[in-house]
Parts: structure tokens; C-alpha cells; sequence
């Protein structure tokens, strides 16, 4: 029992090494590269354009309903007017950068890492290595520092979406007088409180965009089963360590932070 | 004189399988080799230990006298790089158009300018009969013009030695025809060698200067193609009988 569990502790702590020296190689090799902007433009497409829709989406629903909640707390203590507070502070330190990684996992994360684990069936990668082309560089580098780019300008998308649900369920259907929403959300939202977001969506970001790549680029050596099913094992697999990493790491920075 | 391309001692084994038990092997420059083997015996992993992408357990490469770890940085001059391979499923990028996935390795690893990739890749396209459909994705291609794609691909840098994978898996007899055409036609023009992975008995002989026979991890047999008949090995004649080369000799090579 206690040596399975040191084996699965040691396996994890050496997954998450060989991680971080792939992303490391990911950066490096795209800073060798030729043609770097053109390749950053489409990444930057590929995780900030595409995932605008959703995160904005599920931003505005998420401020919504946490202005219905958290009124029908605040109200039994007579607090109501501190709405604006607690939905600006809940999104801004905590639910902005987790729901925003989580989203961009589902959309960005699982779609590279499937096409990334198709690209290695079909030899695509080996041929970039035939062909003296760095493939961590060409494919993952340009999506690993896009995510610098587009994690903090994401988050804050969310943000911004989340707040201005809360005032749409808090003032227009629940009458909490608009000035005092607002002005309780400049109030109380300090450079503290966005930094702190700003620094766990990057945190998210490397790390998400980091395990989903390399699950996907090593497809034919972490998945159990070859062809399709691998890169689908391989894809799902990705989204559920990415989505786990960012919930443990929201822990972790969470805890340094206060 | 000391061949081109020299292998010694090379061994690959995945868990328990011993791929390959020792390989040795001399290819001249400028010259075909082909290896015939069963299905699954390690010509493809032999491939790939050549080009490194594969590690090989123990061995050595040698190109031209050097190490090919050696070899390989020169990989980015404009003078041609080292080794190209073509796969046995073309590798072609989807998302790219027969002009950008033949254009892929001079854009990215040489200091070519736009106009002097445009002028090659354009010249290499009417070589290989494909300036039409320049613009079309491998999607909207058939399976002779995506290997032409991958074979123009695999030269476009000039290489010195070209590892084909079985290059006409899945064409029909008169493109395997045109391929092995293809291939002899701009070893002659390029002058690069090539090495070569087939189960097109015997019509890859045809353009084969030399014939290699991989059995059990090691090279049983090297020759020229017209001494395969006079080998006397017994396994061998088996496998040549399996794969009719008795009944389908080609008419080089005597018609039985």
C-alpha cells in the first residue's frame, strides 16, 4: 500500500519535471524560430480569439447567478449594498482566473492536445525532426508564450462580464441602488486583488496549456492504447490533469497570497 | 573506397524485443539501396535509427567518414542538408497547401529569402508535374499527388541522402511504377542516395543498385539484385517465394 502510494507520489513528481523541462524547451524553441510573429498572430487566434465567446459567456452567467446568491445571503444580515463588493473580490481573486483556465482548457486545451497527439500518428512531428525544424519550438512554443498573452487579457474579460452580471441580477432585477453597487466595487477593489488575479491566470495558463501540449506531443508514450483511442485518452487525460493542476494550484497561490 | 553511408553494429530493442541485433551496412554514394524484410521485422526502426529518430541502444552511423551526430549540423547551410525521409504516409500538413508543405523546410530551417524559396518550390512543382494543384490542400489531392507532394518535399533541401518508407504503400501498380520512377529519375538529376524500404517485389529491384535482406535483427543478405538467384540461403528463398518474386521477376532480371 505504502510503496503504491510512494510509486504514484514519485511517478507525479516526475511527470511534473519532465513537464516543465518541455515547456521550457517549448519556450526556448520558439525564440529560435523563424517567422515568430506570424506564428504567435495564429496562436494568439487559437487561444485568445476563439475562447473570447465562451469565457464572455460563461463570465456574464456567472456573475448573474452569484448576484442572485449572494443578495439572498447578503439581505439577511441587512448587507445588501455590500453586493458589488463581494461579487468584484469573488471574481477578481478567485472565480475570474480558475473558471477562465477552466474554459480555455475545454475549448484551446483538449483541441491541441488532440491535434497535436494526431500529428505524432501521423508522423507530422517526426517529419518537422526530419526536416531540422524544432518541433517543440514550431508547435508548442508559439501557444506556450501566446498564453502569457492571452490567460491575464482573458481573466480579465471575465471579470469585467462577471461584474457587470452581478449588477444586472443585483440593480435591475433586485433593486440594489446602482451608485452603490458601483461605487462599492471601486471601493473595495484594490491593485492588490488584480494582481493577484493576474498572476494566477498565469500561473493557470503555463500550466494548463503546458500539460495539455505534452500530453498530447507524447501521445505514443503516455496513452495505453495506439491510433485514435490513444489520442483520445490522451486529450481527455490532459483536460483532467489541467483542470486538477488548477484547482491544486489555486490552493497553493491562494494560500501564499493572503 | 569507403562507402557513403556506413552502419556498424547498430541494436534497437523495445522491452524484450530485439528489433535489431547488430545491423552492418555500407551504401555507396549516389547509389539505390533497397531492404526487404517480413512485415514488422524492424526496416522501418532501421530507418528511423539512421535519420535519429529513434535512439539506437548501440552502433554507429557514419556519413561521408563523419559521426552522424556530426553530419547533422550542417543541416541548416543552403547547400543541402543531410538526410530527408519520406514517410509511408506522406506526413503532409492538412492545414497547408502542396506549395507551403513543400516549401515548409526552406521557409523554417534556411536562410532562403521569399523570392528564392517561391523560385525553388515553384521549379520543383512543374519538375513533379504538380503546378496546378499548387494551391490545393493534401485533403483535396489523390494518393499519387500527395506522394509527389512528400517526395518534393523530401528534396527540396537538396539532401544527401533520401530514406524512402515504403513510398508506394497503398497505389495502385501502374503509380507504384511512376514512383519508383519518379525516384530513380531525380536520383539522377540530384544525385543523392538513396535507401529505400519496400514489399514491392520484384518491381523495386528495377531501380535498385543493391538489395538488403533484413532477417532476425541483422542483415542476412547484401547484393545486387541479380545475385539474389545465386544466394543459396534457404530462408531467403522463402521469403522470395512468398512474395513471387519466382513467378514475377521482372524481364532485367530474367523471366523465369
Amino acid at each position: 500500500m505504502i510503496r503504491t502510494l510512494g510509486c504514484s507520489a514519485l511517478s507525479v513528481v516526475f511527470e511534473l519535471g519532465e513537464i516543465t523541462v518541455f515547456g521550457l524547451g517549448a519556450v526556448r524553441g520558439f525564440f529560435l524560430q523563424k517567422r515568430r510573429l506570424s506564428k504567435l498572430i495564429v496562436a494568439i487566434h487559437e487561444i485568445g480569439v476563439r475562447c473570447f465567446p465562451i469565457v464572455a459567456t460563461v463570465g456574464l452567467f456567472t456573475g448573474l447567478v452569484m448576484g442572485l446568491q449572494l443578495y439572498y445571503t447578503l439581505v439577511k444580515f441587512g448587507a445588501e449594498s455590500a453586493l458589488g463588493t463581494a461579487v468584484a473580490l469573488s471574481l477578481i481573486r478567485e472565480l475570474g482566473p480558475v473558471l477562465t483556465a477552466l474554459m480555455v482548457v475545454g475549448q484551446a486545451g483538449s483541441a491541441m492536445s488532440s491535434e497535436l497527439g494526431f500529428q505524432r500518428n501521423d508522423e507530422q512531428i517526426d517529419a518537422l525532426q526530419t526536416m531540422s525544424i524544432d518541433p517543440l519550438g514550431y508547435l508548442v512554443g508559439p501557444r506556450l508564450v501566446a498564453t502569457l498573452i492571452c490567460f491575464p487579457m482573458l481573466t480579465a474579460v471575465f471579470d469585467l462580464v462577471g461584474i457587470f452580471g452581478g449588477y444586472l441580477t443585483g440593480s435591475l432585477l433586485l433593486n440594489v441602488d446602482a451608485g452603490v453597487y458601483w461605487n462599492r466595487v471601486f471601493e473595495s477593489v484594490t491593485w492588490a486583488d488584480v494582481q493577484g488575479g493576474f498572476i494566477k491566470s498565469l500561473v493557470f495558463g503555463l500550466l494548463t496549456i503546458s500539460i495539455c501540449a505534452y500530453r498530447g506531443f507524447n501521445t505514443h508514450r503516455k496513452a495505453s492504447s495506439p491510433g485514435v483511442r490513444g489520442v483520445s485518452e490522451s486529450a481527455t487525460r490532459a483536460v483532467v490533469w489541467s483542470s486538477v493542476s488548477v484547482l491544486a494550484a489555486d490552493y497553493l497561490i491562494t494560500s501564499f497570497l493572503l | 573506397m569507403d562507402p557513403f553511408l556506413k552502419i556498424r553494429g547498430l541494436k534497437k530493442h523495445f522491452g524484450e524485443n530485439r528489433v535489431l541485433d547488430g545491423i552492418d551496412l555500407d551504401v555507396a554514394a549516389a547509389s539505390v539501396t533497397t531492404i526487404i524484410g517480413k512485415s514488422g521485422i524492424g526496416k522501418s526502426v532501421l530507418l528511423k535509427c539512421i535519420a535519429n529518430l529513434l535512439q539506437a541502444d548501440a552502433g554507429t552511423v557514419e556519413l561521408d567518414g563523419k559521426a552522424i551526430s556530426q553530419s547533422r549540423r550542417r543541416a541548416n547551410s543552403d547547400e543541402g542538408v543531410t538526410f530527408s525521409y519520406m514517410f509511408q504516409n506522406n506526413a503532409l500538413f492538412d492545414s497547408m497547401t502542396a506549395f507551403e508543405n513543400v516549401a515548409l523546410p526552406l521557409r523554417e530551417a534556411s536562410q532562403l529569402g521569399k523570392a528564392a524559396i517561391k523560385e525553388r518550390v515553384d521549379e520543383m512543382l512543374a519538375h513533379l508535374e504538380l503546378s496546378d494543384s499548387a494551391a490545393r490542400f493534401p485533403g483535396e489531392l489523390s494518393g499519387g499527388m500527395k506522394k509527389r507532394v512528400a517526395l518534393g518535399r523530401a528534396l527540396i533541401t537538396k539532401p544527401q541522402v533520401v530514406l524512402f518508407d515504403e513510398p508506394t504503400t497503398g497505389l495502385d501498380p501502374e503509380r507504384k511504377f511512376s514512383v519508383f520512377e519518379m525516384i530513380a529519375d531525380y536520383r539522377e538529376r540530384f544525385g543523392f542516395t538513396a535507401l529505400l524500404v519496400s514489399h514491392d517485389i520484384p518491381e523495386v529491384f528495377e531501380i535498385s543498385d543493391h538489395v538488403a535482406w533484413l532477417d532476425a535483427g541483422r542483415i542476412k543478405f547484401f547484393g545486387k539484385p541479380d545475385e539474389l538467384n545465386a544466394d543459396a540461403q534457404s530462408a531467403l528463398s522463402g521469403f522470395l517465394s512468398k512474395a513471387n518474386y519466382g513467378r514475377k521477376k521482372s524481364p532485367q532480371h530474367g523471366v523465369a
